[in-house]
C-alpha cells in the first residue's frame, strides 16, 4: 500500500497515494473546471501528458502550472481559478 | 483601372495609418495601399511602448508631442488597442547609473515632464519582483503601453470615415516617370502627393534611402499579472542598444494589460532574414533575469523577431524627399515609431496643408540628409 499524502485543493484537503498527479487531486476534490479560458469558458484536463496545457492550475502561488504532470507533494497548496 | 486621389500612402504600419488619419481629417482624398495586412510589418512585430525619450532635443520633442497624442486620442482607442498608461521605470544597476537617473531626471523636469527618483528601497516597493541590490531608478509615470496593430487599425477605420480608401496585399511595383504609382495588378494610382511610410522597405519605393533594418528580439509570457506594473528598463540600455555597429542585448520587459510579459531586448545591425539566433536569445533572457531572478519561473508562449527602420542620425524622415517633391518621407523611426507616429502623422498633414506645425519640423525633414548638410550629421 502506497504511503498517503494530503494537500490542499482550494483549501479543502484531498488524501491521495504518493506519485499521484495533482491533476488527479484535484478531480478528487470534485472539481469538474480546473481554469477558465480567456472568453471564460472552463477548462480541464485533455492530452494527461503536458502538451494542451488545459489543465493548468496554481500551485504554490505560482500560476500556469501543469497538474497533469506534477506530482503530488504533502502540503502543497493547489488552486483552481474558482 | 485607374485611381486618382490627393494622398497614397505607401504602408498600413502604425505610421502611415497616423499619416492617413490625419490627412484624411484634413479633408483630403486619401488611398492607402500595403503589400501586406494591416501592421503585419514592424508595427506587429514591436513592444507598443509610448515613451519619451531624451537622446537629443528632437528627439526628446517628437517622442513628448507624441505622447500628448496618444494622451488624447486613449479615450478613443477600441479596448482591445490595450491602452494603459503604466509608466516607465528606467533601472540603475549601479552609482554611475544613478548619475544618469539624476541627469535625466533634471533633463526631464525641465522640460515639463514628470518623473520620480527612487533609491534601491523605492525602486523594491515599486518592483517587487526586480532583484535586490539595485541602486534606484526614474519613474516617468505618464508613459504608457499600446498594442500597435489594432491602434493602427483603428487610425485607417478613422481614415475610412473621411472617405480614405485602403487596399492591402497589393504590393507597388513601382513609380512611374510621370509619379503614377504602379501597383502588382498592373492598376495605377495618381496622387498628388505620395507618403512613402513603407518602413524598413521604404529604401524600395525610394531607392538610395539611408533606412536600414536592425533587427530585435522579443519573447512573450503566458499571462501573470502584477508580476511587473511598469514598462521596465535598464539604464545600461542607453551604453548597450544605442551602439549603431555592434549586437546588443539590454534588459527590457513590458507588461501588458492582460498580465503577459513581453520580453527584450535586442539589436542586430544588418541581419538580414527574421530567423531567431537562439544564442542571442538565450542571452536576452539570461539578462533578464539578471534584473528579474523569478523570470525563469514564467512560461514564456512565443517568440519572435522584426526589424527596426533606422536612419544614421535617429532621426525619423518626415516630409519631402530631396529627389522628388511629390514624393514624401514617413519612414526611419527604428525603435520609436509606435510612439512617434501620431507626431509624424500630425506634422506632415501640417506641412502638406500648410498649417503651422506645434514643434519645429526641421530637425526630422530629408533635406538634413542633402550633401554639405552637416549639421545632423
Amino acid at each position: 500500500m502506497a504511503e498517503e499524502i494530503t494537500l490542499k485543493v482550494d483549501g479543502q484537503p484531498v488524501k491521495v497515494p504518493a506519485g499521484t498527479v495533482v491533476a488527479v487531486a484535484v478531480a478528487k476534490a470534485g472539481k469538474t473546471s480546473f481554469r477558465h479560458s480567456v472568453t471564460g469558458q472552463p477548462r480541464a484536463p485533455l492530452c494527461g501528458m503536458g502538451i494542451c496545457f488545459e489543465c493548468r492550475v496554481t500551485i504554490n502561488g505560482q500560476p500556469h502550472c501543469r497538474s497533469c504532470n506534477t506530482v503530488c507533494e504533502e502540503g502543497m497548496e493547489v488552486l483552481t481559478d474558482e | 483601372m485607374n485611381t486618382t486621389c490627393d494622398i497614397a500612402v505607401i504602408g498600413a504600419g502604425i505610421v502611415g495609418s497616423s499619416c492617413a488619419a490625419e490627412c484624411a481629417a484634413g479633408g483630403l482624398k486619401v488611398l492607402v495601399i500595403d503589400r501586406g495586412p494591416v501592421g503585419g510589418g514592424t508595427t506587429g512585430s514591436s513592444m507598443g511602448h509610448i515613451v519619451v525619450m531624451d537622446d537629443s532635443e528632437a528627439q526628446f520633442a517628437l517622442t513628448s508631442y507624441s505622447r500628448r497624442l496618444w494622451a488624447e486620442l486613449a479615450e478613443r482607442l477600441p479596448e482591445q488597442a490595450d491602452y494603459k498608461v503604466s509608466g516607465t521605470l528606467w533601472i540603475a544597476a549601479d552609482d554611475e547609473e544613478m548619475q544618469e537617473v539624476h541627469r535625466k531626471q533634471k533633463f526631464y523636469s525641465e522640460r515639463g515632464i514628470k518623473v520620480e527618483v527612487l533609491d534601491a528601497a523605492g525602486i523594491a516597493k515599486c518592483e517587487p519582483n526586480l532583484r535586490k541590490n539595485l541602486a534606484g531608478g526614474l519613474r516617468v509615470p505618464d508613459d504608457a503601453v499600446v498594442y500597435p496593430p489594432v491602434a493602427a487599425n483603428f487610425m485607417l477605420e478613422q481614415a475610412k470615415t473621411k472617405g480614405a480608401e485602403v487596399r492591402t496585399g497589393v504590393k507597388v511595383e513601382s513609380i512611374s516617370t510621370q509619379g503614377d504609382i504602379v501597383l502588382a495588378d498592373t492598376s495605377r494610382v495618381s496622387a498628388g502627393i505620395i507618403i512613402n511610410a513603407a518602413g524598413c522597405w521604404s529604401p524600395d519605393i525610394t531607392p538610395g534611402l539611408p533606412v536600414f533594418r536592425r533587427k530585435g528580439h522579443l519573447v512573450i509570457t503566458d499571462r501573470y499579472p502584477g508580476f511587473l506594473t511598469h514598462q521596465t528598463i535598464e539604464l545600461g540600455y542607453l551604453k548597450s542598444a544605442h551602439s549603431v555597429t555592434s549586437d546588443s542585448i539590454a534588459f527590457n520587459i513590458h507588461p501588458r494589460k492582460n498580465g503577459q510579459m513581453l520580453i527584450g531586448s535586442s539589436r542586430q545591425a544588418d541581419a538580414g532574414d527574421t530567423t531567431i539566433d537562439p544564442d542571442l536569445l538565450r542571452r536576452m533572457l539570461i539578462r533578464a533575469g539578471e534584473y528579474v531572478p523569478s523570470i525563469n519561473r514564467l512560461s514564456a508562449i512565443r517568440a519572435w523577431t522584426g526589424h527596426r527602420p533606422a536612419t544614421p542620425d535617429k532621426l525619423p524622415l518626415i516630409g519631402p524627399s530631396l529627389e522628388n517633391q511629390k514624393i514624401w518621407l514617413a519612414t526611419g523611426h527604428e525603435g520609436l515609431g509606435i510612439t512617434t507616429s501620431l507626431g509624424t502623422g500630425r506634422i506632415l498633414a501640417d506641412l502638406i496643408l500648410k498649417r503651422p506645425t506645434a514643434i519645429p519640423a526641421a530637425p526630422y525633414s530629408p533635406a538634413r540628409l542633402a550633401k554639405g548638410d552637416s549639421r545632423h550629421g
